[in-house]
């Protein structure tokens, strides 16, 4: 099967903004931050803080996370990942920090992402934001904000190009 | 950034080394600086992973800096100096090494007299072996965390006038620093008295003058090497007097260099023979910086040698 399109540009953007909205539903607060796993996390993160900014107004420090150094897999792999520098220029103790990334699926990321955060200090909370979320968790972890829920195979390879990076907004399933 | 993905098992010196490899390891050790800067200073990148320290020649700062760099990655600890060694019993190398390699050590670190041992332990064990110095031959830490700091420093490395001055005949730092440097496009000059300076070692790509104070006017880093007195079979100069009133960096001629002149130095500094005591403190000088770096780029090597799987 070719690559199927689920998501194009404006539809990744509604996603954002709706996501935007539940949070400025949720979270009040005034110690939000947004916190984006490398490497498509991180333009997100900026995305949805950005919204979320235009919503209520006020502005919200961002930053960004690499979890390599707390991978689980580093010893399965042949290829290791390159370790990027964490760029989070705020103290994180206090803040209700909203992790972003592009797709969860089994929940390992997300698990070395809390822990690479917790080393750095001690949010008050920690919520979870992603773009797709492809199921197939293989710890309990589940997101407080989801863009789009797609149901995939095992498989099923999906695509999250953002034009930060990629140079296109689009989101991509491949068998 | 660079794509090149590394393969290696060991490091056992710079020379075999492609610039993008070295680039691999200062970005590498980038990410890791960061780690020492934190409250909480470890990262579980090696956990569960042994890392024998085999120092047959004394060595404090090195030795520590290993140390400090496995713990900081979650790894397990062994010291083996040369008085408790069974080395001192009689046993061979290749017998110590392959006991540590049945007490399933990882990575062995391992510093050495004689040139070639770190190569000799690495084609002989699975587990991963980092020079920490063998002989006069290489020293691939200490160039890289000489690298780490000017890159920092001046923001890139091609293109600079990098002066070693000192003693370059019995030096591995020399020598791991002259194939790093001039791999990364630096221009690198070398200069001190001529019976530890021999005109041999421009076949290295680098340039030979007996003109220091050209040569320091010049210089973008100015990197001192400590007189080994150690490694001298005889002397190569008259006196310690004589060496630091022709050769050390005292304030007249540092008066004379480039104003962001940069002042290195691997440490143990010998104060008031290679660099004038005031100097070694000043602002301009990154020896303590090198020392913090040390750290970043120890634990980059380790990473990248000992992190995944093994093939």
């Amino acid at each position: 099967m070719n690559p199927v399109v689920i998501m194009d540009a404006a539809a990744i953007d509604r996603s954002i903004t709706r996501m935007a909205h539940e949070i400025v539903e949720q979270n009040p607060s005034a110690e939000l931050a947004f916190v984006g796993i490398h490497t498509h996390g991180v333009p997100l993160a900026q995305r949805l803080a950005r919204k979320v900014q235009s919503i209520c107004g006020r502005e919200f420090p961002v930053g960004s996370l690499d979890i390599t150094m707390h991978r689980d897999d580093l010893d399965l792999r042949r290829d290791l990942p390159r370790v990027s520098a964490s760029h989070i220029p705020w103290d994180v103790n206090g803040r209700e920090v909203v992790l972003v990334d592009d797709v969860l699926f089994t929940g390992r990321s997300v698990r070395a992402a809390m822990d690479a955060l917790i080393d750095l200090g001690r949010p008050r909370r920690i919520l979870l934001a992603v773009l797709v979320d492809r199921g197939h968790r293989e710890l309990p972890i589940r997101a407080d904000f989801v863009g789009k829920n797609i149901p995939t195979a095992l498989t099923e390879r999906v695509r999250v190009r953002l034009r930060e990076v990629d140079q296109v907004d689009e989101v991509v399933v491949e068998k | 950034m660079t794509t090149v993905q590394w393969q290696r098992k060991d490091l056992v010196g710079i020379y075999e080394l492609s610039a993008a490899e070295i680039e691999l390891v200062l970005d590498t050790a980038r990410a890791f600086k960061q780690v020492g800067q934190r409250a909480i200073k470890k990262v579980p990148t090696l956990r569960g992973k042994t890392l024998v320290n085999l120092f047959i020649e004394p060595s404090t700062r090195t030795r520590t800096s290993f140390e400090l760099a496995a713990k900081r990655l979650s790894a397990d600890v062994i010291n083996i100096d040369t008085t408790a060694s069974s080395l001192v019993k009689g046993e061979t190398l290749k017998d110590t090494a392959k006991n540590l390699e049945a007490l399933n050590a990882d990575i062995i670190v391992i510093r050495h007299s004689a040139a070639g041992a770190a190569h000799f332990l690495a084609s002989r064990l699975r587990a991963s072996v980092i020079n920490a110095g063998d002989g006069a031959h290489e020293h691939p830490t200490q160039a890289l965390l000489d690298a780490f700091t000017i890159r920092e420093k001046k923001g890139r490395i091609a293109g600079l006038n990098v002066l070693i001055l000192g003693d370059i005949l019995y030096s591995r730092v020399a020598r791991s620093n002259i194939w790093l440097l001039t791999k990364l496009g630096a221009r690198v000059t070398l200069s001190g008295p001529a019976t530890l300076v021999p005109r041999q070692f421009e076949s290295f790509g680098c340039r030979v003058t007996y003109d220091l104070d050209g040569a320091l006017a010049e210089a973008d880093v100015i990197n001192l090497l400590r007189i080994q007195h150690e490694r001298q079979r005889r002397s190569a100069f008259p006196s310690i007097g004589e060496y630091s009133t022709l050769f050390g960096l005292t304030k007249e001629r540092f008066a004379r260099t480039k104003p962001d002149a940069l002042i290195m130095h691997p440490g143990p500094i010998n104060r008031g023979v290679e660099i004038d005591s005031d100097l070694a403190d000043c602002e301009r000088s990154v020896i303590l910086e090198q020392v913090t770096n040390g750290l970043a780029v120890r634990m980059a090597v380790l990473f990248l040698c000992a992190g995944g799987a093994r093939t």
